[in-house]
Order: structure tokens, then C-alpha cells, then sequence
């Protein structure tokens, strides 16, 4: 009797699993996820196309409907504000990447080397990523200022002709900002590639060094390609503190001296709560967001793509 | 027994606010940008004369100045949380929140004590002004047409000390000699904009800015007359030092004040760092109005706005505060602590010192009275001529020609 049942049942449950649609496959995950992707609509996307479309009005401190055509993205274009913000995070957005980068896997692989007090070293590395960006800027402007800082210390060594005034040179502001950037963020480069270091199999550096493979070679060779997904998570890391980067600037430079060093995210910040000028915010934040999906819809999509083809395969 | 619990209240109200338990005591967050010295001073005047009148004054200062505090103060108000009241500059600043019926409509109480008699000049009050109601108090008059100078300085060079601007850059390389820097200046863009408007006055005269800025003629915009102006300008950027790091204007006021810099063009809030410094006018420093070359005055200021409340205790409170602002003694104890003058013709000065006599001495000719920039231009277009002085202030490969169409261009377009 409860054979046929179970028999009968399972018939049924089979033509059940055949007949049901693709889309209430594992429905209850789907469940799940629904409040996400409700949040990721209304909160990303809808805003997203709110931000747009205001972005072709002429509103000042309050969105209104009273729409001027691309007038507001004219001006961005003219403003050489905007053009020396653009500039800026393109020095920065390099400069921070390819650095904190380089330095994070350096520092992370000599400290791989089972060396004595990596606690310490550790810890030394990762605290300023503990301090807020604003605290990092005021320390900075402490440690570059012309007459107190890091040039009175070198001056009081010897070297008294010393000048160091990056905070007051238009050209090398931006460069101040790299730094205290890179003072604070690197640390946490190095311990998101240790831990990737520290997941490689023992078993592949006794196979090279019987092979009799200099460690630089492994390295760069089979380490870091296996460390891919490493690297993935840390760039996305990065980029995206890249493209927000403000509180940096607020405090370090405050956009100075005469608006050498200001950055998109500053400009977008000081028209639409300082200046009155929502249409322009918009506008100037709309093609911030054009940026990243022009940069990011090519990645995503090889990157998609290769997994299908993998899984498909 | 009343008057007890009020001083009770009064002594601790900072400390906690919640033991002024008296019916009709209502607490009220202000929020301002007086945070330097002198200004914090002048703020503790409106506190204390609140709080005797058995009502909770909860200081909500910002620092940073103007730029770093109304974003705050305005993104507050439109998101649904608004302050007890708030001090702007008034003009075009508010314009927007008063349109959308967010602010308390002062009319009645200012009918009631008969405001439009007593405020001097009267534009300060039509500033306040929508649709001939009032929403704002104005509680002082700042004019940015000042420049401060270091007697010790040039005491140190041992040269005269200059009566007018043109004095002053002939003085420069003495004071380079003696190890001075001639200008000092701070690195906020407000302060190069508010520079060049005070150069302009003082070398153009009261009627080049009345038509350049009031009726934005493009003649005059682009003329022989501002030509020179911005000649002048630029080579006013060689007396300043090219490696100054300092941002706040009181810090540049700070070195005028230990004579290590020669002069400061700056509004008359910064006599009051003079004050603090215990430094009198005309020992230690002097000051000339309108560079020594233009007798006139911009009455920009500051006002106090009273974001609507649902709690009718609370719009109670806005309008004795208001009252309070507004009210003779108050006036003079404040604008005696803040270097600012006060709104009402009808104060006994006595106590004013020679600056500041000259100031009023300036104000009694209604000729000689311009409106301030925060009355005249939207904060996009103030915003947007700050950007251009400051770069050209900062990049010596900025010709002057080219800010000066920019410059034009610019008032040539706002609204």
C-alpha cells in the first residue's frame, strides 16, 4: 500500500517538476530574495531614473518639474571646474589603484614569509584603515604643512634650505591626497592578499622549489593567477572607493588651492546643498554613473559570459 | 520664586536642559556659524538673554563658515527636521524654503513693534521680505569693504603706515625687506570672491559697482574701467605669499594681528578677532573703509529665520526670540562683542570703538550703501565667481583678461 502511494507520488511529483515553469524553480530561495531585489529596485534603479530625469530640469534647491533640455550638461561641459574634477579622479583613480595594489601584494607577500612579529607588522599596517577618511585628511594636512610638518622635521635635522609645500602647489595637491589615500587604504590591500597568500596549497611551493623555480617566478606565474579571485574582490574594492572619494579631499585640501585639487563626487556635493542647484548636481552625478556603467557593462558582461560558457561546457 | 527657577535654569541650561521644568519654558535649537573667537563671544549675548526669559537656548553651532554650515542647516530643514531657528545670510539664500511656506511668517510681531521704523537701512529689512511678509530678524550690518593693517609691521619696516590701497602696494617691497608678507589671505574660496569685490569698490567707485553688479550692464562689465580693475587685481596676487597653507580667514586675521603680515582685506567681523587679541584701533592696528579710497559700505549681515514648528509652544518661543533679537539692548551688547553694527538707528554707540564709528560715520548717507552680495546673486552664481577668483587668485598663468570674460560672463547670465 504505501508502495503504490510513494510510487504514485512520485509519478506525480515528477510530471510536477517537468510541468512547472523555469521561473518557480527553486521558489523559496526566490522568496527570499524578493525583499533584495525590491530594495535594489526602488533604491538603486528608481533612484537612479529620478536622478536622471531632474538632471534635465533646471530645479534649484527643490526638485521641480520644469524641464530645459540638456542646458544643465552644457554647462557642465563649459565649466572648468568640472573638467579639473575630471582630471583629478582620472590621477587619482590610477595612481590609487595601480599603487595600492603594488604595495598591498608586496607588503603582504613579505610578511608571507614567515617572518618573526607578523602580528605586529600586521597591526602596524592595517591601523590607519581604522581611521575615518576625515581624520586621515586632518593628519595629512598636519604632516605636509609647510612650516610645522614633516619639512620643520627635516629642517631641524640639518638639511635647513628643506622646502616641502605639496599643499599649496596647484600641480601636486591632487598627489597630497594620493598619498593619505594610499596611507590609509593600502593597508587593507595587503591583508585582503594575504589572506589570499595564505589560501594557496603548501603543496605547489614544495613542487616548485624541487622543481627548482625561483620564488620571483612562482610568484608571478602561479601564484598570482591563482589568486584571481583575490584580485577581482580587491579591484571592485577599490574602484568603487575611488569613484566616491570626498570626505579625502573635504578635509585634506578642501578642494584648494583655487580648485586644483577638486574631485566629481565634491562637485556634485557642493551644488546640490551649497549652491542651490539640483539640475547641475544631477546632471554632473548622472555622468559620474555613466562612467562606471560604460567601464563596468563590458566587465560584467565577459565576465558572465566566460562562467556560462564554463558551466555550460 | 519665579524669577529663582528661571536663574537655575539659566546657570545650568547647558548642562542639562532638562531640569528647566517651568511651564512656560521652551526649548529651542539654534543653529549658526559663529564659532571664532569673537563670534562665539557675540552668540553667548543672545544666549544668555533667552535663557533669562525662562526659555532653553540649545546651541547647535557648525564650524567651517557659511559654505560647511547651510548645507547642513538647508538639507535639515527640507528633509523635515527643522531647527527652532537658524541664522542665515539673508537675501537669496532662503528665497526657496520662504516660496515653499517653510518658514514662520514674522509679519504680525514685526507690525507689532513697528521693525519697519527702526531698521537702518531699510534694505536690510526688504531683504527679509516676500510678498510684503517677513520672515527673517536681521540682527547686525557686516560690510566687506575693510582692510585691516598691522601697525607693528610696518613699524618693524620703518615705514609710514599706508592711508589707502595704493599706499599700501607702493609699501610692499619695504615689507618684503623686512621679511613681511604684504597681503594675508586665506585659502576658502569666499574670501578671494569677497577680496575682489572690495578692490572693485575701492578702485572703481560706488557707481562702477552699482552698474556692474546691480544693473549688470554689459558695458561696464566689459569696460575700460574693469580693464583696469582686473590689471590691478592680478598684480595684487604677487603680494601674497605663494606658499600659504592657512584656510580660515581668523587664522589670516591672526597673522595681521602678530604683525607677521602687513594687512588683511576682510569683512568687519574681523575686528572682533582684534578684541579678543586685546589689540585697540590705532595702536596696534588701524583699519580703512573702503580701502581709504571709496567711503562706501556693502550692508550684507546676518538674519535669524524661524523654520515653521507643529508645536504651537515652540512658535510661541520663535517669536520671543525674535523679539529678543531685535530688542535695544540686546542689539548693543551683541554688535559690541561681534565688531558688527548694529540694525537699529536708534542705539546709543557710546561704547563703539574708532572703527566702528567710522563705520556708522560711513552708514548716515544712504548714498554711500550698497546691497551685499548674498542680496544681489543667487548662491549658484556667487558659487560660481567664487571658483573663478580663487583659481585666478591661486594660478599665476591666468591672465586677467581671460577671468575678467569669464567674470563678465558670469553676471552677464545669473538670474
Amino acid at each position: 500500500m504505501t508502495g503504490t502511494l510513494s510510487f504514485i507520488r512520485n509519478i506525480e511529483q515528477k510530471t510536477w517538476w517537468k510541468r512547472r515553469p523555469k521561473i518557480l524553480r527553486n521558489l523559496s530561495a526566490k522568496i527570499a530574495a524578493l525583499p533584495m531585489i525590491a530594495v535594489a529596485l526602488v533604491g538603486f534603479v528608481g533612484c537612479s531614473v529620478w536622478s536622471i530625469v531632474y538632471s534635465f530640469t533646471s530645479s534649484k534647491s527643490l526638485p521641480k518639474e520644469n524641464f530645459v533640455g540638456f542646458k544643465q550638461y552644457d554647462r557642465l561641459f563649459d565649466s572648468s571646474r568640472w573638467q579639473v574634477s575630471v582630471e583629478n579622479v582620472a590621477i587619482y583613480g590610477v595612481c590609487s589603484l595601480v599603487f595600492s595594489l603594488t604595495i598591498g601584494f608586496l607588503l603582504a607577500v613579505a610578511l608571507d614569509q614567515k617572518i618573526r612579529f607578523e602580528n605586529t607588522f600586521r597591526t602596524i599596517f592595517l591601523y590607519p584603515f581604522a581611521l575615518s577618511f576625515i581624520v586621515t585628511g586632518l593628519v595629512w594636512q598636519w604632516l605636509l604643512n609647510a612650516d610645522f610638518g614633516i619639512a620643520q622635521v627635516i629642517r631641524d635635522i640639518g638639511f635647513t634650505n628643506f622646502e616641502l609645500s605639496i599643499l599649496s602647489s596647484r600641480e601636486y595637491a591632487i598627489y597630497a591626497i594620493i598619498i593619505a589615500g594610499l596611507w590609509q587604504g593600502t593597508g587593507f590591500v595587503m591583508a585582503l592578499m594575504l589572506a589570499g597568500l595564505r589560501g594557496i596549497d603548501q603543496d605547489i611551493w614544495k613542487a616548485s622549489r624541487v622543481d627548482g623555480i625561483p620564488a620571483w617566478r612562482t610568484y608571478i606565474f602561479i601564484v598570482i593567477p591563482m589568486m584571481k579571485p583575490v584580485f577581482i574582490t580587491t579591484l571592485v574594492i577599490i574602484a568603487s572607493g575611488i569613484v566616491k572619494v570626498f570626505d579625502l579631499v573635504v578635509a585634506l585640501t578642501a578642494g584648494g588651492p583655487g580648485g586644483s585639487s577638486e574631485l566629481p563626487a565634491k562637485y556634485v556635493y557642493d551644488f546640490m546643498f551649497g549652491r542651490a542647484n539640483l539640475g547641475q548636481a544631477l546632471a554632473a552625478s548622472t555622468i559620474m554613473l555613466t562612467t562606471v556603467l560604460i567601464i563596468l557593462i563590458p566587465w560584467a558582461y565577459l565576465e558572465f559570459s566566460q562562467k556560462k560558457e564554463e558551466s555550460n561546457g | 520664586m519665579k524669577l529663582k527657577q528661571n536663574m537655575v535654569a539659566t546657570v545650568i541650561a547647558a548642562a542639562s536642559f532638562g531640569l528647566a521644568s517651568s511651564v512656560s519654558a521652551t526649548e529651542l535649537e539654534v543653529t549658526h556659524w559663529w564659532t571664532s573667537g569673537g563670534e562665539a563671544a557675540a552668540v553667548k549675548v543672545f544666549a544668555d538673554a533667552f535663557n533669562a526669559g525662562g526659555d532653553t537656548w540649545k546651541d547647535g553651532a557648525i564650524a567651517g563658515s557659511g559654505g560647511v554650515a547651510r548645507p547642513v542647516i538647508i538639507s535639515r530643514i527640507i528633509g523635515g527636521d527643522p531647527m527652532g531657528a537658524t541664522q542665515l545670510n539673508h537675501g537669496r539664500q532662503a528665497e526657496e524654503l520662504v516660496e515653499e511656506g517653510l518658514m514662520l511668517d514674522l509679519t504680525e510681531l514685526a507690525e507689532k513693534e513697528g521693525w519697519k521704523d527702526i531698521v537702518r537701512p531699510s534694505s536690510l529689512l526688504d531683504a527679509c521680505t516676500l510678498d510684503g511678509k517677513i520672515y527673517c530678524v536681521p540682527v547686525n550690518i557686516h560690510s566687506f569693504q575693510w582692510m585691516w593693517t598691522s601697525l607693528q609691521a610696518y613699524e618693524k619696516a620703518g615705514i609710514e603706515p599706508p592711508k589707502d590701497w595704493n599706499e599700501f602696494v607702493a609699501s610692499a617691497p619695504k615689507l618684503r625687506e623686512a621679511g613681511i608678507t604684504p597681503l594675508a589671505v586665506g585659502a576658502q574660496t569666499w574670501q578671494t570672491n569677497g577680496m575682489f569685490g572690495v578692490i572693485r569698490m575701492g578702485l572703481g567707485g560706488i557707481d562702477l559697482f552699482r552698474k556692474t553688479t546691480i544693473d549688470r550692464d554689459s558695458e561696464a562689465l566689459r569696460g575700460e574701467e574693469m580693464v583696469a580693475i582686473w590689471k590691478a587685481f592680478g598684480d595684487a596676487r604677487d603680494l601674497d605669499d605663494p606658499e600659504n597653507s592657512i584656510q580660515n580667514w581668523n587664522d589670516a586675521t591672526s597673522q595681521v594681528i602678530n604683525g607677521s603680515h602687513g594687512a588683511q582685506i576682510m569683512g568687519d567681523w574681523a575686528q572682533g578677532e582684534f578684541q579678543v587679541a586685546g589689540q585697540t584701533a590705532g595702536t596696534e592696528y588701524d583699519c580703512l573703509p573702503g580701502l581709504g579710497l571709496a567711503p562706501a559700505l556693502d550692508t550684507g549681515g546676518d538674519a535669524f529665520y524661524f523654520p515653521n514648528q507643529d508645536d504651537p509652544e515652540k512658535t510661541e518661543a520663535q517669536l520671543r526670540m525674535a523679539s529678543m533679537m531685535i530688542s535695544k539692548p540686546v542689539q548693543v551688547d551683541f554688535n559690541l562683542k561681534k565688531g558688527s553694527l548694529p540694525v537699529r538707528g536708534d542705539v546709543d554707540l557710546d561704547a563703539a570703538n574708532d572703527c566702528m564709528k567710522k563705520g556708522l560715520e560711513i552708514l548716515k548717507d544712504p548714498a554711500n550703501i550698497v546691497p551685499g552680495g548674498d542680496q544681489l546673486f543667487s548662491p549658484d552664481a556667487q558659487g560660481q565667481m567664487e571658483d573663478l577668483l580663487a583659481e585666478f587668485w591661486t594660478n599665476p598663468d591666468m591672465s586677467p583678461e581671460e577671468a575678467h570674460d569669464a567674470w563678465a560672463t558670469i553676471i552677464e547670465e545669473a538670474e
